[in-house]
C-alpha cells in the first residue's frame, strides 16, 4: 500500500464517522499493581523469587533482631534501684532487660574516673571549652573561624592543661593523672590526637613530598614504620621503652605515654590523607604560586594548604572517627579511658547481675555509636557540599 | 603483684636514690606537715579507698599508725595509690615517703632496687581458689584443670613450676589483669584462680556468689609482704621498722585501743618501756616518749587492725595462720623494747 | 641557550641559594636526628645498665617456665622464650589467615547486599555497616567474648554435637581426624584432582576462545577435587580414626580444641573487617560504569552472570587496594587478642615474655619486625596480584 492509497482510505473513514474527539484524550493512571504502594512494593521487595525469598529471610531477622533489642533496651530495663537486687529477676518480673540504674549510679565515674569530687567543675569547663572549639571549627559559616583555629590548637590545650591538671600557683591544686579516668581520659586522648596530628601529619606529608632526599627518606621511613605495626605495639613501646630512651629523672608520666603512642600513630594516618589532598592539587596551582614569588611556606600557607585541606576534610574526620574507635585501646595499657571505667565497674559485685555486663557494653555501644556515627555524617556532608562545589 | 618487669624502670630511680634519700626524711615529713603513704588503691584488706575516698587497710592502717607516732595525728597522711609497676619508682624518686602496698619482699627488691624492707607485717603465699561444687580438697587434686592466672606475674611461674614438680597436667588461661581473670573464673572459664592466698580472699569478695568459692589450704609460694623504705635515711628505716614492733609488742602485751590508758598505769616494766613512762626508746627514735601510746591508743594493736582489716571482723574471714604471734604458733615475732 | 650571549645567573649570597639552603637544612636535620637517636640510645644503655638488665638475645634459649593455652606446635613449660616466640606467631597467623577467608566471603556479600534493589536486603546490609563501622573493635571483642562465654553451658551441661563433639564455655571440642597407613593414597589423590581440575580449565579456557563452546568448568572441578578423593578414600577402606573428646574430671581431653578466645576473637575480627570490605566493595561495583551492565543486559546476558562475568572482574581493580589494606588491618587488629586472653604473638611475647625478661627493647623491637615484615610481604604479594589484573592497555 502506497502513501496516496491511505490516504484516500482516512479521507474516507473521516466522512463515514459523525464525531471527531479534537482534543487528546487524558492517558489512563497506571495500573495499581505497578503504581503506587503496591506497585513500589512489587518493583522493590516481590519482583523475582530470590527477591521474594530475600524479603522473607530480611522480615524475619528484623523480627528476630528489633523487637527484643527495643525490649532490652527499653520496655524491659530497670531504671532506678540502688544496687543488683534492682536489677535481679522476681516473680513479680521474670524477665530483666538493661539494668540502667547501674548505669545511673555509676555515671559520674564514668564521666570523671577518680577526679575527686570538689574539683569536677574544672572538668566540666574543659568539656565545655571543648564543645566551642569544635562547634566554631565544624560550623562552616561559624564568624571569625581563623580565631577558632587559633583558639582550638593553641589557647585551649593550654588552658585544659593548667585546668585539668592543676597550678598551685592560682589556687588550682595539682590533680596526678593517675586520679583521671573514665570519659575525661577517652576526650583527652582523642583531643590530644586530633590537635597534634593535624600539625605534625602536614609536616610529615609535605616532607615526604619534599625535593629534598633526606627530609623525604625521614618522612617516608617515619610513615611506614608506624603504619606498618598494629597500634598496641606503638602504645607498648611508648610505656615501656618511653622511659628507657629519656634520662631517668624525667620518668614521664603514664598518660602522656600513651599520648604520645596516639599522637604518633595517628599523625602517620594524617600525613598519608594530607598528601592525598596535596596531590590533588594541580600543579599550576604550584607553579603560579612560585611564579609570583612566593616562598615554601607562603605558597603552602596561603594556595596549597588551604586548598588540600579543605578537600581532605572528609577524610581527615574519617580519621578522627577511627582515632576515636582506637583511644579504648589505651585500655590494655593499664590506662582508664572510658571502655576501662565501664569494664572495671561490671565487674563490681555490688551490681553483679546477669545483665550488668551487656548493660555497660550496650550504654558504651550507644555512646560510642552516637559521637561516630556524628561525626561520619558530617564527614558525608562535606563530601556533598565539596562534590557540588566541583560541578559549579 | 611481683611484676618483674617493675626492675626495669625501677631500679635506675634507685641510683639515684642514695643521694635523694639522704635528706632527712623525718624533717621533711614534719616540716611537711603530712606523710605520703603508697598504697595500693585497689586490694580490699590492704589498701582501698571507698566512694568517698576513705582509706581501709592493713597497710593503710600501718601508714596511720606511723602518723599517730609522728604527729599524733591519724588523720595527716595523703595516700598515693600506686600499680605494681610504679610502685617502687614512686618511691625512690621521694613521691612517697613510705611503701606500704602488700610487697613482697625478695633479695633483689632490698639491693639492686635500693629497698630497706622494715619487717613483715603478713606472711603470705601463692594459693588457689576453686569453686565448692567441684568437692576439691587439695591443690594436688587440679591435675588437668584449667586455672585462670595473671600474666607476666611470678604467680605465673610458680604456678606452672608447681604443676610440673608435682607431675600433673596445667592449662593455664592467662589474662592482662587481675580484674579480667577473676572475671573469667567467675564466669566458669576455669577450674581454679589462683594468686596470693589474701589477694584470694579479696577476689573472692568480687565473685557473684563468694560463698560458693574455697580457698584451698595449699601454698604453693613464699610471699613476705611488708612495708619499705628508701636507702640511705637509717632513722626513718627504724621508724618504719619500730612502729610495726611496737604493734606486734603491743599485742603480746594485750595492749589494746580500749585499754591502753588503763595498761600505762601498769607495773609490767615492758609495758611500762613500751609505753615510754620508763625509759627515752621514743626519742631516742626521733620521736617523743609516748610514741607506742599514740599508735595503740589512736589506731590499735596489730592484732586489731589485722581482725578489723583482714580478719574475722571483715569480709575477708582470713584466719590468723602464719600471721600469729609466735606464742600463737605464728611467725609474728618482734624484738622487745628495751 | 639565551639569546643574550653572556647570561649569567644573578649574584645571589649563599644564604639565598636555594640549593645550599637545601643542603643545610638536610644536615641540620641529621644533626639534630642523630642527636636524638644517640641522646636515646645512651639514655637506654645507661638505665639497663642500672636496672641490671641483660641485653641481646641471650634470653631467647632460656627456658620460658609458664604455659601456653593454644599451642599450634610442641610446647611446655620447660621450653624455650624462643619457642613461645613460635607459639605466639602460629596463633597469631592461624586467626589472621582464617578472619581474611571469612571476612572476605561475609563482606563481597554484604557488599553485594548494599546494592541489592531489594530494599530491605540493601537497608539491612546498610544498618549492618552503619554500626559495626561505628563502634571501637576493643569494645565488640569484650561483647562477643564475654556474650559468648556467657551464653554457653557449663562443662557438665555441655552442649552434645552429633558425632562425639562437645560444646562448652571451655571451648569447642571436636573428634580429630589422625590418619592411618593408606591415607596417604588419598592425599595423592587430592593433588591429582587438584593438577587435574586446573588442566581442564586451560583446556576450557583455549577451547572457548577457539570455538566459543563452554565447557562446565566447575563441575568437572568440584567431580575431580572433591570426587577423585573420596573415591580413593573408599576403596582404601576408609583409612582414618578418630579421637573423640572424653570429659574428664575437669576438662576434656583429646580431639580438637577450639578456644572460646579464638572463637571470639575471630568473630569479632571477621564482622569488624568484613563491615570495611563490603564498603570497598561497594564503591568498587559503584566504580564500574552502568554502561557496562547495560550492554551486558543488551547482549542477553543475565544479571547474575553479569555480575560475575562483566562487573565483578572491573571492579577487582578498584576493590583490590583496600582490601589489600582491610587484610593488613586484620592482621594488626588481632593484637587486641591481649584484651581477651588468646595467647597471640602479643600476648605471648610482648606480654608475657616481655614482663617475664624486663628486655623491654629487644622483645618490642621483634614483634615490630615480626609485623612489618608481614605488612611488606602482604603489599608485595597485593601489588604483584594488581598488577597483573591491572587493565591492559594499548
Amino acid at each position: 500500500m502506497d502513501a496516496t492509497d491511505t490516504m484516500a482510505v482516512e479521507a474516507r473513514r473521516a466522512t463515514q464517522i459523525a464525531f471527531v474527539r479534537s482534543a487528546t484524550q487524558d492517558p489512563l493512571p497506571p495500573p495499581l499493581s505497578q503504581s503506587g504502594a503496591i506497585g513500589w512494593v512489587r518493583e522493590h521487595l516481590f519482583s523475582t523469587p530470590l527477591n521474594i525469598a530475600l524479603t522473607l529471610v530480611s522480615v524475619g531477622l528484623i523480627a528476630w533482631l528489633v523487637p527484643p533489642l527495643i525490649n532490652y533496651m527499653i520496655f524491659d530495663a530497670v531504671w532506678s534501684g540502688e544496687d543488683r537486687e534492682a536489677c535481679l529477676v522476681t516473680v513479680e518480673r521474670p524477665v530483666v532487660g538493661a539494668c540502667w540504674a547501674f548505669v545511673r549510679e555509676r555515671l559520674a565515674y564514668f564521666t570523671y574516673g577518680f577526679y575527686p569530687i570538689g574539683e569536677r567543675w574544672r572538668v566540666d569547663i574543659f568539656f565545655a571549652m571543648l564543645v566551642i572549639g569544635i562547634v566554631w571549627l565544624a560550623w562552616l559559616r561559624a564568624p571569625r573561624r581563623d580565631i577558632g583555629a587559633v583558639y582550638f590548637f593553641v589557647v585551649m590545650p593550654v588552658v585544659s592543661y593548667i585546668l585539668l591538671l592543676g597550678w598551685p600557683a592560682i589556687g588550682l591544686y595539682k590533680v596526678e593523672t593517675s586520679f583521671w579516668g573514665g570519659l575525661l581520659v577517652t576526650v583527652v586522648v582523642a583531643a590530644v590526637g586530633i590537635v597534634v596530628s593535624l600539625p605534625i601529619g602536614i609536616l610529615l606529608a609535605l616532607g615526604r613530598r619534599s625535593q629534598m632526599p633526606a627530609v623525604r627518606l625521614f618522612s617516608v621511613i617515619v610513615i611506614e614504620f608506624v603504619r606498618g605495626v598494629p597500634l598496641i605495639t606503638v602504645l607498648f613501646m611508648a610505656s615501656v621503652m618511653l622511659p628507657l630512651f629519656v634520662p631517668d629523672t624525667w620518668s614521664p608520666d603514664k598518660l602522656l605515654r600513651a599520648l604520645v603512642g596516639v599522637a604518633l600513630f595517628t599523625s602517620a594516618y594524617m600525613a598519608e590523607v594530607v598528601r592525598a589532598g596535596l596531590q590533588a592539587i594541580p600543579k599550576g596551582q604550584y607553579e603560579g604560586a612560585m611564579a609570583v614569588g612566593l616562598s615554601y611556606w607562603q605558597m603552602m600557607r596561603l594556595i596549597i594548604l588551604p586548598q588540600a585541606l579543605r578537600i581532605t576534610i572528609p577524610n581527615i574526620v574519617n580519621s578522627y572517627i577511627a582515632l576515636f574507635k582506637d583511644t579504648t585501646l589505651v585500655f590494655i595499657v593499664g590506662i582508664f579511658d572510658f571502655l576501662r571505667t565501664i569494664e572495671a565497674a561490671r565487674i563490681d559485685p555490688k551490681w553483679a547481675t546477669p545483665t550488668t555486663s551487656t548493660t555497660g557494653y550496650a550504654f558504651a555501644a550507644v555512646f560510642y555509636f552516637i559521637c561516630c556515627y556524628l561525626m561520619s555524617r558530617y564527614a558525608r556532608n562535606m563530601e556533598a557540599r565539596l562534590a557540588t562545589g566541583h560541578k559549579r | 603483684m611481683k611484676r618483674v618487669f617493675a626492675l626495669t624502670i625501677v631500679a635506675a630511680a634507685a641510683a639515684f636514690a642514695a643521694t635523694a634519700a639522704s635528706a632527712q626524711t623525718l624533717n621533711t615529713i614534719k616540716s611537711r606537715g603530712v606523710l605520703h603513704c603508697g598504697a595500693n588503691g585497689t586490694l580490699a584488706g590492704f589498701g582501698l579507698p571507698d566512694a568517698q575516698g576513705a582509706w581501709t587497710g592493713l597497710d593503710v592502717d600501718f601508714c596511720r599508725a606511723l602518723a599517730a607516732a609522728i604527729f599524733n595525728d591519724p588523720t595527716k597522711i595523703k595516700f598515693v595509690p600506686l600499680t605494681a609497676k610504679d610502685r617502687f619508682t614512686a618511691l625512690q624518686s621521694g613521691d612517697v615517703d613510705v611503701l606500704a602496698r602488700n610487697t613482697t619482699w625478695t633479695s633483689s627488691r632490698d639491693t639492686q632496687l635500693g629497698l630497706n624492707f622494715t619487717g613483715v607485717n603478713y606472711y603470705d603465699g601463692q594459693g588457689f581458689m576453686v569453686r565448692k561444687s567441684l568437692k576439691v580438697n587439695s591443690a594436688l587434686e587440679l591435675n588437668d584443670a584449667a586455672i585462670c592466672v595473671q600474666q607476666g606475674t611470678t604467680t605465673e611461674l610458680n604456678l606452672a613450676d608447681y604443676f610440673r614438680a608435682n607431675k600433673m597436667k596445667l592449662k593455664t588461661v592467662t589474662f592482662a589483669s587481675a580484674n579480667e581473670a577473676v572475671k573469667a573464673y567467675d564466669a566458669g572459664r576455669c577450674d581454679a584462680y589462683t594468686t596470693d592466698a589474701s589477694g584470694l580472699y579479696a577476689e573472692r569478695l568480687r565473685t557473684v556468689k563468694p560463698d560458693d568459692h574455697i580457698v584451698l589450704p595449699e601454698i604453693i609460694s613464699k610471699e613476705p609482704l611488708g612495708p619499705s623504705v628508701r636507702h640511705g635515711d637509717d632513722q626513718w628505716f627504724d621508724i618504719v621498722k619500730w612502729t610495726h614492733f611496737a604493734m606486734v609488742n603491743a599485742e603480746e602485751l594485750n595492749i589494746t585501743k580500749a585499754n591502753v590508758d588503763e595498761m600505762s598505769k601498769s607495773d609490767n616494766p615492758d609495758i611500762k618501756r613500751l609505753l615510754g613512762s620508763e625509759g627515752k626508746h621514743g626519742e631516742a627514735l626521733g620521736l617523743t616518749n609516748d610514741w607506742a601510746y599514740r599508735i595503740i591508743k589512736q589506731v590499735g594493736n596489730y592484732g586489731e587492725i589485722f581482725e578489723k582489716n583482714v580478719g574475722q571482723a571483715s569480709p575477708l574471714k582470713i584466719s590468723r595462720g602464719l600471721n600469729a604471734l609466735w606464742t600463737k604458733g605464728g611467725l609474728q615475732y618482734a624484738p622487745p623494747v628495751r | 641557550m639565551s639569546a643574550v650571549g653572556d647570561h649569567r645567573p644573578p649574584r645571589v649570597s649563599p644564604l639565598n641559594d636555594p640549593r645550599v639552603r637545601s643542603i643545610a637544612y638536610q644536615v641540620l636535620l641529621c644533626v639534630v636526628i642523630l642527636f636524638l637517636v644517640w641522646g636515646a640510645v645512651d639514655n637506654a644503655i645507661d638505665n639497663l645498665a642500672k636496672a641490671r638488665i641483660a641485653s641481646g638475645f641471650g634470653f631467647w634459649n632460656a627456658t620460658a617456665g609458664f604455659d601456653i593455652s593454644q599451642t599450634l606446635i610442641e610446647y611446655s613449660t620447660v621450653s624455650t622464650y624462643g619457642r613461645a616466640f613460635w607459639v605466639g606467631l602460629l596463633n597469631t597467623l592461624l586467626v589472621a589467615a582464617l578472619g581474611i577467608v571469612f571476612a572476605t566471603v561475609l563482606g563481597f556479600l554484604i557488599g553485594i547486599m548494599r546494592l541489592s534493589r531489594n530494599l530491605l536486603v540493601s537497608r539491612l546490609a546498610a544498618g549492618y555497616v552503619e554500626i559495626v563501622r561505628n563502634l571501637p573493635l576493643l569494645l565488640q571483642l569484650l561483647f562477643w567474648y564475654n556474650a559468648v562465654l556467657k551464653a554457653l553451658p557449663e562443662l557438665r551441661d555441655s552442649i552434645l554435637i552429633p558425632g562425639g563433639g562437645f560444646l562448652n564455655n571451655r571451648g569447642l571440642f571436636l573428634p580429630q581426624p589422625v590418619a592411618e597407613p593408606g591415607f596417604g593414597a588419598v592425599l595423592a589423590a587430592f593433588a591429582v584432582g587438584i593438577a587435574g581440575a586446573l588442566a581442564f580449565r586451560i583446556w576450557a579456557r583455549r577451547r572457548q576462545e577457539r570455538t566459543g563452546e563452554q565447557a562446565p568448568v566447575l563441575a568437572v572441578a568440584l567431580a575431580l577435587i572433591v570426587g577423585l578423593p573420596l573415591v580413593v578414600f573408599l576403596v582404601a577402606g576408609a583409612p582414618v580414626e578418630f579421637v573423640y573428646p572424653d570429659r574428664g574430671r575437669f576438662n576434656i581431653r583429646g580431639g580438637i580444641e577450639v578456644l572460646p578466645e579464638f572463637v571470639a576473637l575471630l568473630f569479632g575480627l571477621v564482622i569488624y573487617t568484613a563491615a570495611f570490605i563490603a564498603e570497598a566493595v561497594r564503591a568498587g561495583i559503584m566504580a564500574v560504569s552502568h554502561g557496562q551492565t547495560e550492554a551486558a543486559y543488551s547482549l542477553g546476558l543475565r544479571p547474575g552472570p553479569t555480575l560475575r562475568l562483566v562487573v565483578i572482574p572491573q571492579a577487582m581493580r578498584v576493590i583490590i587496594p583496600p582490601l589489600t589494606n582491610q587484610y593488613l588491618n586484620l592482621t594488626k587488629n588481632s593484637t587486641l587478642a591481649v584484651a581477651i586472653g588468646y595467647p597471640d604473638l602479643v600476648q605471648v611475647f610482648t606480654g608475657t615474655v616481655l614482663n617475664q625478661t624486663g628486655q623491654a627493647v629487644e622483645v618490642v623491637a621483634v614483634t615490630m619486625a615480626v609485623y612489618l615484615t608481614i605488612s611488606l610481604v602482604t603489599s608485595l604479594f597485593m601489588n604483584w596480584y594488581n598488577a597483573r589484573i591491572a587493565l591492559v592497555e594499548r
